[in-house]
């Protein structure tokens, strides 16, 4: 397709009327051909740095915007070559589907030959052929937002861009549609900026995903670092659960006193906060157990048993096992954590609490 | 109580209040087709009255459609745009002219006159020429304009398509033309209904700032009825409901088609 092109925002703030700062200064670079999700609760400024790539927004005196080599700060988003997909689909409703996808082409004046190649193209790729003359009004919300997505992507955007693009669907069309983007960013090998409040929607597409908060990035990084080295509590709460153990006492080789027995993590600095995933919680016989514990609580999923340990002092542990077997609430159970499992903040100065 | 009868109760009520209002209409209308309307209608049916209604008034019935297309225009140029700038702007200064607006409605034409003539009758030309009574009627008809774009722009979400227009390049004119409107148009539709409604019905501000070479169709009737035979003023009633009605069920027409959709 078309030649992508990397993102970069220097010193990017907003601050809006009435003195609310949506995005304190930001400094992000996105590869092209790269797919990076901005994660994060609402409020956290994840859509307004969107709105600043895209150009619906201007960050505040100061910050600048570059595409490539390309300074387009003051450009707005009509000169600034971008798809755009949005949640509630943002489709005409006065045209139909192959009118919608056509628009920007059309725009373009492209040749009629050119504009009907392209329709047919996207409308495959979207796998909506056969689709071209029905009405938005006819469509499933899944069938609407292929057609937003075809018609972002009909016109060759130098950077594609995604806001919250699902969360308007059911959870089962969500999986599928997130599969089937998933796909086409490949395919595509173009620039993409995606933003989400879903953590799984972020680690099955993003190459790299930011978690932002409070109108900064707590961490960017591959969805595998994000998951596993946390860059702070906040990161790890909000991505996965995980548990936390306050630790007593620490010994010189690495062992650490926590509330139901010991751990030896002898990788970890000193530390005040253990944290684990409840996936890495293994269940071993009472004998051999790191930690004991009593199940306060078992709830059955389905594809897993989710159970609450009370290890003591005030420490309850959620572990995750397989539903086979029953787990009745109110028996002991010994754990054991493998030492790899065990992490705590990679950021120095880190706040404890999010 | 039984359904059958509280059913039958209400039916006949609704009867009643119908008969009430339409009786009244229906004997204007007739007045205006017999010979002779206090002899009935043993006297005969005729046309003579309508042709007679014609030849003494047809230059206001076309001043009258010529005032309301003239208004028509005016106001959609002046209104959508206006309505368009009401939705964008977040200013506090925005609700106020919202209010603003219905200001010319809420008035009594007689007092909107009053000021115009006050302010421009000095101006001879302008005074006796029928864009003097156009001013009077974009004054009163404007806010209905802007009402009923106003309100279908609002459920539209306007703002989020033109997002995903400009995204795909258009320019703020290839916005305003190819997505405002199109998807306004029949908030559009329902104003310039009304507006034509209004503007050829108008008779408070019109009587008042009419002269004898511009009267409209209601300065006509309110004459004939003042100096003619009754039956002469029926038979302009008639044309007038030949005129109107139509407009009015297009009205309800174009109502529907604002409605909710999706």
């Amino acid at each position: 397709m078309s030649q992508s092109s990397s993102i970069t925002l220097t010193q990017c703030s907003r601050t809006f009327a009435g003195g609310h700062v949506a995005l304190k200064p930001l400094d992000l670079h996105v590869e092209a051909g790269e797919t990076l999700v901005l994660l994060g609760p609402s409020g956290c400024g994840k859509t307004t740095t969107l709105r600043i790539i895209s150009g619906l927004e201007r960050p505040d005196p100061g910050g600048r915007v570059h595409f490539g080599e390309r300074d387009v700060t003051a450009l707005p988003i009509e000169k600034r070559d971008v798809g755009m997909v949005f949640q509630n689909y943002a489709l005409f409703p006065n045209m139909n589907v192959a009118d919608n996808i056509t628009y920007g082409l059309r725009i373009q004046k492209l040749s009629r030959a050119e504009i009907d190649r392209r329709l047919a193209e996207v409308l495959e790729m979207v796998d909506l052929k056969g689709y071209a003359e029905r009405s938005i009004a006819a469509l499933s919300g899944g069938q609407k937002q292929r057609v937003a997505l075809a018609r972002a992507i009909a016109v060759r955007p130098r950077v594609l861009l995604f806001d919250e693009p699902l969360a308007a669907l059911d959870a089962k069309l969500r999986d599928r549609l997130r599969l089937e983007i998933g796909a086409l960013l490949r395919e595509l090998g173009i620039t993409a900026v995606y933003v989400t409040h879903d953590q799984d929607e972020a680690m099955a597409l993003g190459d790299r995903i930011a978690v932002m908060q409070a109108g900064r990035i707590a961490q960017l990084g591959t969805p595998r670092e994000i998951y596993h080295q946390p860059a702070n509590a906040f990161v790890a709460d909000f991505i996965g659960a995980v548990n936390r153990l306050e630790v007593q006492t620490q010994a010189a080789d690495g062992t650490f006193c926590v509330p139901g027995g010991t751990l030896r993590a002898p990788h970890l600095a000193k530390a005040a906060t253990l944290y684990c995933r409840p996936e890495d919680i293994q269940v071993v016989p009472i004998e051999k157990a790191q930690l004991k514990g009593r199940i306060i609580e078992s709830v059955f999923l389905g594809q897993a048993q989710q159970l609450a340990v009370d290890t003591g002092n005030d420490t309850t542990l959620s572990v995750r096992v397989s539903s086979r077997r029953e787990w009745p609430a109110g028996s002991e159970i010994g754990l054991m954590i493998p030492e790899q499992a065990l992490f705590q903040p990679t950021a120095p100065g880190a706040r404890a609490h999010g | 109580m039984s359904q059958r009868l509280r059913f039958s109760l209400q039916l006949g009520f609704t009867l009643l209040v119908c008969l009430f209002m339409i009786v009244p209409i229906a004997m204007s209308v007739m007045a205006g087709l017999t010979e002779n309307y206090f002899q009935g209608l043993q006297s005969g049916l005729t046309l003579r009255w309508v042709s007679e209604v014609w030849a003494l008034y047809s230059d206001t019935i076309w001043l009258s459609i010529k005032l309301a297309m003239a208004c028509l225009v005016i106001t959609t140029l002046i209104g959508v745009p206006a309505a368009y700038g009401l939705l964008r702007s977040r200013h506090r200064i925005a609700h106020a002219i919202e209010e603003l607006l219905l200001l010319p409605v809420a008035v009594p034409g007689l007092a909107t006159a009053l000021a115009l003539l006050l302010v421009y009758g000095s101006y001879r030309e302008f005074r006796a020429s029928w864009l003097f009574i156009l001013i009077g009627h974009v004054l009163f008809t404007l806010p209905f304009m802007v009402r009923a774009v106003h309100s279908v722009m609002h459920t539209a979400r306007l703002p989020l398509l033109e997002e995903a227009a400009s995204s795909l390049g258009a320019s703020p004119w290839q916005r305003f033309f190819g997505v405002v409107v199109p998807n306004c148009a029949s908030g559009i539709l329902a104003g310039a209904l009304m507006v034509v409604t209004l503007s050829i019905g108008e008779f408070n501000i019109t009587w008042m700032l009419h002269t004898p070479l511009t009267k409209t169709l209601p300065v006509g009737l309110a004459d004939s009825y003042a100096s003619m035979r009754l039956e002469v003023g029926s038979a302009y009633t008639l044309v007038f409901l030949l005129m109107i009605v139509p407009l009015l069920v297009m009205i309800q027409w174009a109502g529907k088609l604002t409605g909710p959709r999706r």
